[in-house]
Formats: C-alpha cells, structure tokens, sequence
C-alpha cells in the first residue's frame, strides 16, 4: 500500500484523522470522571446523589461522543440524527412515567390481604 | 478504467490493488459518496441501537420508581469494584478503537491491526469478568424475579472451588480457544502465514476472556479474605448482611410503615412466593431488580459479542492492508458502534452499580 | 476492482461480457451527450425503446434471483411475497367471515375462531400491509425516482427480504409448531403469557419481522440523502418519496421498541423477569406502553406510503400539477412526527391515568390537521384537471373515498367520551380497515396498476382492470359499512357468536367480505396476465414527469443507460409525445420538428 502514499488522495475532505494527544487526554478524563462517580457514590449526597452520578455520566458521554465518536467534526445532520433519538427516548420515558407515576399511590397503598389471593395461581 | 476491469474475469486480482475505484460499490459514484452513505447508515443503526435500549431504560426508570426501596437495597449485591474496573477496561477499549480509526484514515493497517486487536482483548476481558459477576450471584441464588431464592451465607461451589456456572459460561470460550489455537497452527503448518496470523490474533482475542475470568476470581477470593477459606467466590460480605438486614426487618413487619416512608409495598407478594421455613432469605420481589440488571448487562453483552465479531472482520481486513486515506469506512463504521456501547455502559454502571 | 467484482460475483448479476460492454460504454456516451447534442431518432430509440436487455432477462436461473442484489428484483420478490402473505390473511378473513354468518354458528370451535382472528391480524399487519408499498413498490421505484442505480446498500436490502421469509416463516409457525395463536395480533399480557399458544413462534417471527422493516428504513433514508441525482433537490422529489421517507423515520425510531418488547415479553413468557406480569410485581399495562409506543406509529407505517401513491397518481392522471406540494410533503413528516405521540389512544379503557389519557386524546385530533391538508391537496389538484379515469385513478379515487370515511371515524374514536362506548367494538374494526384495506390496499392496487408497465414492460387491460376496482370498492363497502352500524350498537369485537340482532349485519358484512376477495383476485389475475401477454407499451405511457419513467419498459439492469434528465416531477408539459415509440419522452429528446412549444406554467 506504500505506493498509495504519494496519490492525490492523501487527505479526502471526508477524512479527519483525531491529534493522538487528544485522544489520550479524553481517555484521562474519562478515568478521572470515572474515579469520581465512585467516589461521590459513597459519600453521603442524599437527594443529590442521582444528579450527580447523572451528571458525570453525560459528561463521559459527550466526552467520548465528541471526540472518539468524532461528532465535534461531523456533519450536523448525522449529529442531529443522532440526538433525535434521545429525543424519543425522553418521550418514551417521559410519557410512560407520566401515567405509571399516577400509580404510584395505589401501588404503595396496595392492600396485603388482596396481594395474597392475587399470587395464589403460582405457575 | 473500470469499464476495462470487469472483463478481467480470471481469479488473480490481489494485483489491482492500485485501481482507485478498488472498493467503490458500482453504484455509487465517488468515495465520498460511499463514505457518507455508510456513515449515515451507522448514525442512523445507533439511533435503532438507542431506542432499542430505551425500552429497558423505561423499566428502570418505572421500577425504581414504583420500589426505590428495592433499588437501594438490591444494589450492594453488585460489585462496585468489578463494575469500576469494567469500566475503565471498555474506556481503554475505546481509547484503543479511536487509535486504530486515525489509523485506518491515516493508512497505517500495521498499526490499526495491533489496536483493533488490543481492543478485541479489553472486549473479552470485559465478558470475562461479567461472566465471574454472574455465576458468583447465581451461585447465591440471585437470579431474575420468578427463580430469585437468595438464602444468607448459602452458596454453591463446583470443582476446584470455582462456580458451576462459570465453568459452563467458559465451555464455548474453551472450545473457541482450542480451536482457534489449532486452525492457527494447522495454517502456519501448510504455510499459509496470512491465515495463521488471523488466528492468532483471535486466540489472543479469546485469551482475554480467561484474562477476566482469572482477574475477577483472584479478586473475589481476595476480599473473600481469609474468613471464608472455603468460599471462593464471596463479595463484600458486610454489606450484604447489612442489606439482607434492612429487607428482613421490613418484611417481618408488614403493617409498619417503614422509617424512611416508602412503605412496604415491595414485600405484599412474598409471602406468598417465599417458600416456608425460608425465614432467612431476602425477599423475592428484590428479584425485580435482578431481572432489569439481567435484562439490562446481558443485552449489553450480546452487543458486546457482536462488536467482537465485526472487529474480527475488520481486523482481518486490516491485515490484507484495506484501508487508504480515502477508504476508512468500516473501521470507523464499526469504532462508532463500539463507542456507543460504551456510551450505554457509562449509564448503565452508575444506575447499577451506585446506586445511594 | 475486487469489490466491483464481488458485486457481480456475489449477485450472480453479472451480466454477458458483450451486453455489459455495449452497456457500459452506452453509459458513458450517453453521459456526455446528454445536455450538449441534439438526439437523433436512433438515440431515442436506444434510451428509451424496448431494450432486447433488461433487468428481468439479463440473467437467468433461481440462483440469479435469489442472491441477486438488484432493487428491481428484490422489489419484485417482496411483491410476490406479500401477495401471499395478503392471500393467506385474506383467506383466514374469509374463514371468519363465513363462521360469522349464523350468531350461534359452529363452524369453528372458539379457540380455533379466536386462533383464526389472530392469525389473520398480524400475518396482514406485520407481514402484508408494513412491507408492502414500501418494501415492493418502495424498493423498485425508489431508486429509479432519484436517478440512481441502486439503494444504498443493496445487501442490506436483500437481507431484509430474507428476513421478511424468516419472520413470515416463524409467525405461521406458531400454527404448525406452537398449537396457534390466540392472543390477538398485540400479544396483550397477562394473557400472553399465560396462554399454551405459540407466543413465542409469533413474537420471534414479529421481532425478525422488525428487522426486515428496519434495514428498508435504514436503506430508503440513506438512499435518499446521499444518492439524488446533482440538481436534485428535496423540493423536485417527488411526494412518494417524502412518504416513504416519513414512513422510514417510522420505521427507524418506533421499531426497535417493537423489539424490545418482544424480547420482554419472550423473557418474561421463559424466565418470568416480573416487569410485565402482575403476579410477581410487574405491570401489564406497561406492556400496552411499550407495544404501542411502536403499533401506533407502525399504523403511519402502513397508511404513509400509500398517501404518496395517491399523490402520484391524482397528480399524473390529471395531468396537473400536484396542488400545494409542500404542504403535502411536510404533512407527511408531521403525521410521521405527530404519531409518536398519540400511542395512548390505544389505552383509554385500560387504566390509564385520567392526564395522560386528556393529552393523548388532544394530540389525536391534531392528527386529522396533516391528514386533511393532503385530502384537500388532493381535491384541488384534480379541480380543473385533465381527469383521465382509468384503472390507478378508480383506485386512487376510491383511496380518497375511503380514507375519509376512515379518518374521520377515528375522530370518533380519539374522542374521550364516544371512546368509552366504542372501545372494542366493530366500530373500531370498521374503523381501521377503512383506513388499512380501504387505504393501504387501495393504494397498493392502485400503484400495481400505475407502475406495472414501467415494472414488466405490458400494458394491463383497463376494462377488466377497472372491473376490479369496482368490486373492490363495493365489496369494501359493503363489508365494513355494516360493521360501523352493529359496532355503534354495541357489537364488541372478536367474539365468536353474538346477539340474534346483529346477524343481519353479519350477513352483508360476509356477503361484502367475497365480493372484495373477488375484486382483489380479479385485479391481481389482471396483473398477472397483462405482465404475460400484455401489449407492450413504451418507456412512459401516461406522461409521467418523475424520472422513472425516463428508464426503458422493462427498465435495464442499470435501470437508466444514459443520465437522466431532472426535471419537476409535476411539469407534465417536459414530456412530449412520440410517435416512433409511441410515448412520451423528455422534451430534451424529443424531435424539435415536432414539438410543441411549451405551454404556460399552469400553476403558480
């Protein structure tokens, strides 16, 4: 293939090769975030403790969509294709939540006695 | 040119390596065009990809919901330090797959072989140490909902102290291992040295796997420690005694409401599922949780097993030296898939595994 | 070089040495010639006369159809596919029907009659309607609208076919291996899981199903974003295209949730997971959340695509513009956007939270905005038109026809209050087959009829063919009119026997079913004898301006053999006619001595 190095095509416009010291120092962070959703994990953040592990996850995620996943270089379409389907999953959540959280009062104040000639048909 | 070629209808073209148009489909009519198709195509794949993991993320979001109080208990079963370092090894994966795609754009296929195969490596390392994660809980009895019979300091062990259900979780890999160990040395006997060199890399590939499994077990008898000689495979016992401790002081008072005001809801089935004179085991509903974790890493492993298979593909590839500066694709079709599912583990781990 | 002979190789395509040079360096010429050299009388004849070549005589044998990676032929099995995959379903209709006739019939027993229904359901949802105008008529004609060779990824695109053979396979399987299927084509739980019935078979034949319609998505979306033709922007595609590229989005984002869910639902059928069944703590309703999150859009999946055969069709055969082109072109996407959130519809009966049920009914009605813009396109399109009433133009009349009727019955229906009293009645079936046979079958017959001589190259015979639309269109009616009437008294759906009171209905609604299995019969034997021993006719018989019809009839393996021209697809005036070839040609080509000038734009 060395014979290849010298064409025309060295650098097609769709070819964007990622600098190699900004792929190490994405690999850092993500370690480091990584190291840090543990830690916080055990010390005591109460309601806070979800956000945050929440939080450091979406940052890794961007980290490794912006650059190992080039996104930061890609055409928009792609990304916009991409991040619509977060978009749906929201709504699929979202719209699910919003019903069975409506449940959610029955499901704990559901009554024992009933449970019981519920589970009495065992497979 | 290429109206000439396709008359050249004899066997031997490994010499026409210089034609520009070497693996332009015949539809499309430039690189470019074929290169952007294809990356559509992937971006548009990951989207199938997400949505197909947002249905077990609506069942997370939905019992976690509905049994916050199952959440937090269920998830000292997990083994933070096994999750962490699976973590880092698909990070390091990842790492090792974004090289081998500038190697690719950069037509350097030496150079994008050694990292795809690393990257194969950090994949099996990877199944390896879920696979010690799962058999361990299986062996205490942790399973999905219906078949969850978690009984306190009760656990099986195989041969060798090691789990039955590891031994059978390592029979494919042992199969795979002996045969790929064999075809390579059968071709490097006939002098194919090409072939050869692909099965070498997959030994390796699957040697990672044994890698994992050893790595998960020396840890887990280590933090055994030196109480549990005979337990091989024991995690963080304190924690689990904590939890079991938690579960059972609320399933021993049904009509107390709990101190943190989430009820007992959770336990209003066990009774009933709870076989007798299992008065020591946790409850059965804690197996919701199990069934979305199964659901959840499993489906995330078959993913994994697949990008193992593509990056055989393109590793072989990359030894018949494929990639040019204006032909990359697959590689970075298959580094894409490989980032999102490492993109699905960052979210798994922390809503697994860390829960507080 | 190694890959372009894979693809011969592979394909078992590969053409005759000689056939293929003479192509090829047809391609080349005529690539330059296009724009810059009058057309003589022999170029005409090569570009657009009946090649002695084409894409269904180029190669021969089994093994040049089954591996072929040709769109046209892979359009052309699907075809056949979902043709018997639409008789099959009809017969189990017709089946039901005619245990329907008597209200204390016992032709079948209940679990057979409850197996029957269910069977008819999802082999018509899953493996007819959701393949089959985009996967047959969709496949051939996609490519060819944007000037190109091929989809994206040809392979992908037969490996879609053979799933579509597997799924279709595994589905009737649960008749042959899994003792039937009795849980109606939506798999409900907790019946689903606790029924004996090949669940599973169906499930996993659904899920490979999904598959299939995945890669067709996956490839019309790519396809049409990187292979148009240069010139060709979004706005000069044309509708059909924009339909199915609203259906792709469908079928991209909605159907790996299908997926899933059937995947739970197989889990928790094996292992009991507990997340579906209330018996250990799970939630049924959630699985109704789930199935529809993807059955809803998948009903956009199945009514998108036969919209843009009818926006063809009006448009070609009133030889009109195609009135408010955007309008129409956007309502697609909206519908397609639109549908992904009225899935609770599905679910008002069932438990749902009284909020979530008032939104989701509210984003329904808006659903009737983008239905309408199109019906009220359509209407002015064929104000004033040059209404040629053959075979497609009866059909796509009877689409507008029914559809209407179907529409707005849905109202009805995403109307709270009415919900309550016709839920689970024969209202809602009348409902969504007006909407489903009434529309997508309509349209399907319809663009059979419009693209049949572009696809085989002969021309149908119209009287017979118009014969077919009309029992089509009065056996339809006749069915399900009287279903709308018993459904609003009360009849509930899916019952074996019923009150003395609605057997009447029964009985024309049975008396209607065989009337339009007459129809459907007819049209296809019209089909298939004018593919026969039609009379040929030229590259475009009814001057349509989309670029298809620049191809020969039957098109050639390449589909053009020279580049063809962009044009509006709506500027019927760029196509003269041709006496030589007895057809009509791009203007471009056209013999100068006897073309007319170009009239004034009619429009705009």
């Amino acid at each position: 293939m060395a014979d290849h190095s010298h064409d025309s095509h060295d650098h097609p416009s769709f070819n964007h090769p990622a600098p190699i010291p900004m792929l190490f120092g994405v690999f850092i962070a993500l370690v480091g975030l990584t190291v840090a959703t543990v830690v916080t994990s055990n010390i005591e953040l109460a309601q806070f403790a979800f956000p945050v592990a929440m939080a450091i996850a979406t940052l890794k995620a961007f980290l490794v969509g912006a650059f190992f996943m080039h996104m930061w270089w890609d055409k928009g379409f792609n990304i916009l294709v991409f991040l619509s389907s977060l978009l749906f999953v929201t709504l699929f959540i979202g719209m699910t939540m919003l019903d069975t959280g409506s449940n959610l009062e029955q499901v704990e104040s559901f009554p024992t006695t009933e449970t019981s000639s519920l589970s009495t048909t065992e497979y | 040119m290429a109206i000439a070629e396709t008359h050249d209808t004899h066997g031997e073209h490994h010499d026409d390596h210089h034609d520009h148009g070497e693996f332009i489909a015949h539809h499309f009519e430039s690189p470019e065009q074929q290169f952007d198709s294809g990356k559509l195509g992937i971006w548009i794949f990951l989207v199938t990809e997400v949505l197909f993991f947002s249905g077990l993320f609506v069942l997370y979001t939905l019992y976690r919901n509905y049994h916050p109080e199952i959440f937090q208990v269920a998830h000292h079963y997990l083994d933070k330090n096994l999750g962490c370092l699976n973590t880092i090894v698909l990070l390091f994966s990842s790492l090792t797959m974004a090289l081998a795609v500038r190697s690719a754009q950069t037509g350097k296929n030496k150079n994008c072989e050694t990292y795809l195969l690393i990257t194969m490596v950090c994949a099996t390392i990877f199944l390896g140490v879920k696979a010690v994660e799962y058999s361990h809980k299986w062996d205490l009895g942790i399973w999905p909902r219906s078949m969850f019979h978690y009984h306190e300091g009760v656990h099986e062990t195989g041969i060798f102290g090691l789990s039955n259900y590891l031994i059978k979780l390592s029979v494919i890999p042992t199969l795979l291992l002996v045969g790929f160990a064999g075809y390579a040395a059968f071709q490097y006997l006939t002098d194919k040295a090409n072939n050869a060199r692909f099965y070498i890399g997959m030994t390796i590939m699957v040697l990672g796997y044994f890698a994992g499994v050893v790595g998960g077990v020396v840890y887990q008898n280590a933090i055994a420690g030196d109480s549990h000689a005979h337990a091989a495979l024991q995690t963080a016992a304190p924690l689990m005694l904590h939890a079991a401790t938690i579960d059972k002081s609320s399933a021993g008072h049904d009509d107390h409401v709990h101190a943190d005001g989430e009820g007992d809801s959770h336990d209003d089935h066990d009774h009933a599922d709870v076989p007798a004179g299992s008065q020591e085991s946790v409850p059965d509903s804690v197996g919701i949780f199990f069934s979305i974790y199964y659901c959840m890493t499993g489906l995330h492993a078959i993913h994994i097993i697949g990008g193992i298979v593509a990056l055989a593909w393109i590793y072989r590839r990359s030894q018949l030296g494929h990639w040019r500066e204006d032909y990359f694709g697959p590689v970075d079709y298959v580094g894409l898939y490989w980032h999102l599912v490492d993109l699905i583990w960052i979210y798994l781990f922390p809503l697994l595994y860390l829960i507080d | 070089m190694v890959r372009l002979k894979r693809a011969c190789g592979q394909t078992a395509n590969k053409l005759p040495d000689e056939t293929q040079q003479r192509q090829r360096q047809n391609t080349v010429a005529f690539k330059l010639k296009k724009v810059t050299t009058m057309a003589t009388a022999e170029t005409r004849n090569k570009i657009f006369g009946t090649p002695e070549t084409n894409y269904l005589n180029c190669t021969k044998g089994w093994k040049s159809w089954a591996f072929t990676l040709d769109h046209k032929r892979i359009g052309v099995m699907y075809l056949v596919g979902v043709t018997i995959a639409l008789f099959l379903a009809g017969a189990f209709a017709l089946i039901l029907r005619s245990h329907l006739v008597k209200f204390d019939s016992n032709m079948l027993s209940y679990d057979r009659y409850n197996q029957m229904f269910t069977l008819h359901g999802a082999v018509m949802v899953f493996a007819f309607i959701i393949p089959s105008i985009p996967a047959a008529l969709g496949n051939f004609v996609l490519p060819m609208m944007l000037g190109a060779k091929d989809v994206a990824f040809p392979r992908m695109n037969l490996a879609s076919f053979y799933l579509w053979i597997v799924g279709t396979m595994c589905l009737l399987g649960a008749i042959l291996f899994g003792g039937g299927l009795d849980t109606g084509w939506t798999f409900y739980t907790p019946y689903s899981i606790e029924t004996e019935t090949g669940v599973i078979w169906a499930t996993f034949g659904a899920f490979v199903l999904g598959f299939s319609s995945i890669f067709t998505g996956l490839n019309f979306l790519v396809t049409v974003n990187t292979m148009r033709s240069p010139g060709q922007t979004w706005f000069k595609l044309p509708l059909f295209l924009w339909s199915l590229y609203a259906t792709s989005i469908i079928q991209v984002l909605a159907t790996p949730v299908l997926g899933i869910t059937l995947l739970l639902l197989i889990a928790e059928k094996t292992m009991h997971i507990g997340v579906f069944d209330p018996r250990y703590g799970g939630d049924p309703v959630l699985f109704q959340h789930f199935f529809w999150f993807y059955s809803h859009p998948a009903v956009y999946i199945m009514i998108l695509p036969g919209m843009g055969v009818i926006s063809e069709l009006i448009s070609v055969y009133s030889q009109k513009r195609i009135f408010g082109y955007s309008f129409i072109a956007f309502s697609s996407v909206a519908i397609a956007l639109l549908g992904f959130l009225v899935w609770g519809h599905h679910m008002f009966t069932s438990g749902q939270s009284p909020l979530v049920t008032l939104i989701f009914s509210a984003i329904t009605f808006s659903v009737a905005i983008p239905s309408a813009v199109k019906v009220f396109n359509w209407l002015a399109t064929l104000f004033k038109g040059s209404i040629l009433l053959n075979t497609p133009m009866l059909y796509a009349l009877s689409f507008i026809f029914l559809f209407g009727i179907g529409g707005l019955t849905g109202l009805f229906l995403g109307a709270l209050s009415t919900d309550i009293h016709l839920h689970d009645t024969y209202f809602v079936v009348a409902h969504f087959h007006f909407v489903m046979v009434g529309g997508t079958l309509t349209a399907l017959l319809g663009g059979l009829f419009h693209w049949w001589p572009k696809m085989f190259g002969r021309m149908y015979n119209d009287f017979w063919g118009r014969v077919s639309c009309a029992l089509v269109f009065i056996g339809f009616n006749v069915t399900f009119f009287p279903q709308f009437v018993m459904g609003a008294r009360g009849m509930p759906r899916r019952y074996a026997s019923y009150d003395p009171e609605f057997q009447i209905f029964h009985q024309i609604s049975t008396v209607g079913a065989f009337v339009l299995g007459i129809g459907i019969l007819l049209a296809y034997g019209v089909l298939v004898y004018a593919a026969r021993y039609g009379k040929r006719c030229g590259s475009n018989p009814f001057r349509a301006a989309s670029m298809e019809w620049q191809s020969s009839s039957p098109p050639d393996f390449h589909n053009f053999i020279h580049k063809p021209t962009v044009n509006d697809p709506y500027d019927f005036d760029s196509q003269v006619y041709d006496e030589e070839l007895d057809t009509y040609l791009p203007r471009e080509y056209a013999d100068p001595a006897k073309t007319p000038p170009r009239k004034e734009p009619v429009h705009h």
